[in-house]
């Protein structure tokens, strides 16, 4: 039996008071890909920072090849071969690729020149290391977020890592550049590296990792081989709950068919879409899938006002409309929720009072001044009823999770009284839970309330589970219509590869 | 065309069409005497812009070297005058001590106490000019009072013409001087690990802490050789007119930054050169130049520099958003 490289053995971390972490044990092999799960706020960074040596622990202990290290520093963690790779990689972002690899050799010899013929040859061969390609002169700025990422992981190499700490790697990666990180992620760990990868990206985590731990609220769940576990067994893990696959299914009321809600014939926009016909009913979810460059946000766009200059036909309620505005859109009843909630739909170091109520102002306002007591009612029995986890609604956004940061954006669009409810990637970047919960909030507002929702997403489980019909959209065009009671994942997966 | 992705290639390349363009219209401008004129006018900004371009580069900003220029330089001839000191390199050490002195003050008002590098150096401005106006005195020392080693000195010139009138004309040794101290910096910048860490901590400062680069010691290099320069160019801008000033340079901060962003140096910190910024000094004082000759209202001027810090800010901008993307 060989020594774990790295042990955590009952560790205990409180913060102020709360617990963070309780009696957690976590042990790593060398030259093991290992995986850490959990949602956000479960403890994962926590442990990150206690392996490098940034927090210390209040109770248990660290061991290291067997040896306990009591008061571990960041530099003891980084001498015994550490390395973390932040999600924002902690690269300069203004200096030369070749610089950024080498500048932490230079000062680990503590040199007081720069020699920059070393510093590219340094470079060089840590790039051979990795068998990848990059400019070495390139400004890292410049780089896409995977070339970062490369940069980051050779320069973590360069420092005789035997342990590789990734925090959330694949969050800003496309598909295919997941499949060349895990390709790197493989040859480290033929160069013996063990590999930590912190995650909540199910499907990731089954394909990279040999061992998983599951953590939640601070304490390990569960531990072992990840050929034991399969997506629902870690979601129960992660969640602490079944989350039911549920369908939605939409009933028209008896008797005459309701008056369609929105109703779309043979819109073009030259370049974007061609000859759109749809039409939802109050309290139908329609979903819409397609591949990048479908044109689907470009539609969503138009129905918000966003993009003019289409032609065809656009109803609502059976008026029929020329949305050349959002103001327009709004007073119409139409409700955006983009897919880059951070810079499109929030006001991050806003309050969540501010940002729930910044697009229904004008309602509340008698003679442009707002009614301060109402707003404030509206806005806290909104942060009951949408279970946004917030002491109060002047917390900034931007300090909220994900999950709880897409709650606020469809929070302000109910506030509008929206008729029309357009959710461009609900849930992106949303840990499991939160997504749960947020897909219970849009089913009972198309129920209840009787909303047209327009639901654009990738996540095909998601649409499956949430609509009642979904549309598929390639180069332009809808090109297929499914009934979502009697299509799998499955078939909706294989005709959207079809596409291609 | 990689020559043209270097920022330094396109400012030189707008230096030389403005030059031909300013040419054409007067073509005095070719004038020997002209051009050596111009160049002795980059001197003093010159220094000081290094310094300036130290402080961009590390992410802050300095308003407060003018008042540091003009404390050390009356300070210093203040100090000959009492002691009837008569050398040349006494003097200018004294003076570039005085800026360090106060240069270390705005490095720990940003490092230890985080605060903003524009607030800081508004305050440290503002109180050594007030305290060097009320305590040490508000009159003028002029050319029959001023040290005659710092006149002489100040008046070497490299290469003396004769007018076909008979008047001589020369190029001043201080361009040397701004030479050698332009050179210093560049190596600084470029060879050594402390002045990588100017670049790193201006591109990203909680990532050049992770790193392990010593910010403390960025800092205190930064502002206090910002510091230096203004002392030392203060004396030397004082040797050269031969006028001890306790209210002079006042309102240069913005010709001075706004030179350092025209050589390309980015306001948001992280990018910026030596070369960049001498272009940048030469330029902003050729046009301002220039409008004298072509008798523009001084009024006129500050609206043309304004332009030119907006322009160059955003040029950069662009430039750094285009790199990004």
């Amino acid at each position: 039996m060989t020594e774990p490289l790295i042990e955590l053995r009952s560790i205990g971390k409180r913060f102020a008071g709360v617990r963070a972490l309780e009696g957690v044990s976590l042990a790593i092999m060398p030259g093991e890909i290992h995986c850490l799960a959990g949602e956000n706020g479960s403890g994962k960074s926590t442990i990150i920072k206690i392996m490098s040596g940034v927090y210390k622990p209040d109770e248990g202990e660290i061991r290291i090849d067997g040896k306990t290290v009591p008061g571990l520093t960041t530099r003891e963690s980084i001498r015994h071969g550490v390395q973390v790779i932040y999600q924002d990689f902690s690269l300069f972002g203004n200096l030369t690729v070749a610089e950024n690899l080498a500048l932490n050799t230079a000062l680990r010899e503590r040199r007081k020149f720069v020699n920059w013929r070393g510093v590219r040859a340094l470079a060089r061969r840590a790039l051979e290391r990795l068998d990848v390609d990059l400019d070495l002169d390139a400004e890292v700025g410049s780089l896409p977020t995977a070339g970062k990422q490369i940069v980051a992981i050779a320069r973590a190499l360069m420092s005789d890592a035997r342990l590789l700490i990734m925090d959330e790697p694949t969050t800003a990666l496309t598909r295919h550049e997941v499949d060349a990180l895990f390709r790197i992620v493989h040859d480290i760990q033929r160069q013996g590296i063990a590999v930590l990868f912190v995650s909540h990206k199910m499907r990731e985590m089954l394909e990279i990792s040999e061992r998983l731990t599951v953590i939640r609220n601070g304490r390990k769940v569960v531990e072992g081989p990840t050929g034991d576990f399969d997506e629902a067994s870690i979601t129960r893990a992660m969640t602490g709950q079944d989350i039911r696959d549920e369908h939605y299914v939409w009933i028209p009321p008896a008797g005459a068919a309701p008056a369609p809600r929105l109703e779309m014939r043979g819109l073009t926009l030259p370049g974007a879409f061609e000859d759109l016909t749809l039409t939802l009913r109050p309290g139908e979810i329609v979903g819409l899938s397609g591949l990048l460059g479908s044109g689907r946000t470009d539609m969503a766009l138009a129905l918000f006002g966003l993009e003019t200059g289409w032609t065809g036909e656009l109803r609502i309620d059976g008026e029929p409309l020329r949305l050349r505005s959002v103001q327009e859109a709004i007073r119409h009843g139409v409700a955006y929720v983009p897919e880059d909630r951070l810079t499109e739909g929030l006001f991050l170091n806003q309050s969540i009072n501010r940002n729930m109520l910044a697009s229904s102002y004008e309602e509340h306002a008698r003679l442009s001044v707002i009614d301060r007591p109402v707003v404030n009612d509206l806005a806290q029995r909104m942060i009951a009823a949408m279970h946004i986890a917030t002491p109060t609604g002047e917390k900034p956004v931007g300090q909220l999770s994900g999950g709880n940061q897409q709650r606020v954006v469809i929070a302000r669009w109910l506030l509008t009284d929206a008729r029309v409810l357009i959710l461009n990637g609900p849930t992106v970047g949303v840990d499991v839970g939160s997504k749960a919960e947020i897909h219970r909030i849009i089913r009972g507002l198309a129920r209840d309330k009787g909303l047209s929702v327009l639901m654009i997403s990738d996540d095909v489980p998601e649409l499956v589970q949430n609509c009642n019909r979904i549309v598929l959209m390639h180069r332009g065009r809808f090109v297929q219509e499914l009934d979502a009671a009697t299509t799998t994942e499955e078939q909706v997966g294989d005709l959207l590869k079809g596409l291609r | 065309m990689a020559i043209l992705q270097r920022s330094e290639a396109v400012i030189a390349l707008i230096l030389l069409t403005a030059m031909v363009v300013i040419g054409l219209i007067n073509p005095a401008f070719w004038n020997l005497d002209n051009l050596f004129g111009l160049v002795k006018s980059n001197v003093v900004i010159g220094i000081m812009a290094l310094g300036v371009l130290l402080v961009l580069l590390s992410g802050g900003i300095d308003v407060s070297f003018p008042a540091f220029a003009a404390a050390a330089l009356y300070l210093t001839i203040k100090a000959m005058l009492a002691t009837g000191y008569q050398g040349v390199v006494g003097p200018f050490v004294l003076a570039t001590l005085i800026g360090l002195a106060f240069g270390a003050i705005n490095a720990l008002f940003v490092h230890r106490f985080k605060m903003i590098p524009l607030i800081v150096t508004l305050g440290t401005g503002s109180m050594v000019r007030g305290f060097l106006l009320g305590v040490v005195g508000t009159s003028m020392i002029n050319i029959n009072m001023m040290p005659p080693a710092l006149i002489d000195f100040a008046k070497t010139d490299l290469v003396t013409m004769t007018q076909p009138d008979g008047s001589q004309y020369g190029l001043t040794a201080m361009v040397l001087v701004y030479g050698a101290v332009a050179l210093l910096i560049h190596l600084l910048l470029r060879y050594t690990i402390i002045g990588r860490s100017i670049y790193a901590v201006g591109g990203d400062a909680e990532a050049a802490r992770r790193v392990g680069f010593n910010l403390r010691t960025t800092m205190l290099v930064v502002y206090c050789t910002a510091g230096a320069l203004a002392g030392f160019a203060g004396l030397l801008h004082s040797s050269m007119i031969w006028l001890a000033n306790p209210r002079d340079f006042v309102g240069l901060e913005l010709d001075v930054i706004a030179a350092v962003v025209l050589g390309g140096a980015s306001i948001f910190g992280g990018r910026g050169s030596v070369l960049g910024t001498i272009l940048g000094v030469f330029m902003l004082v050729m046009v301002k130049n220039s409008l004298i000759i072509m008798k523009v209202d001084t009024t006129w001027q500050r609206v043309v520099v304004g332009v030119i810090v907006i322009v160059a800010t955003a040029a950069t901008v662009w430039r750094d958003r285009k790199r990004r993307a």
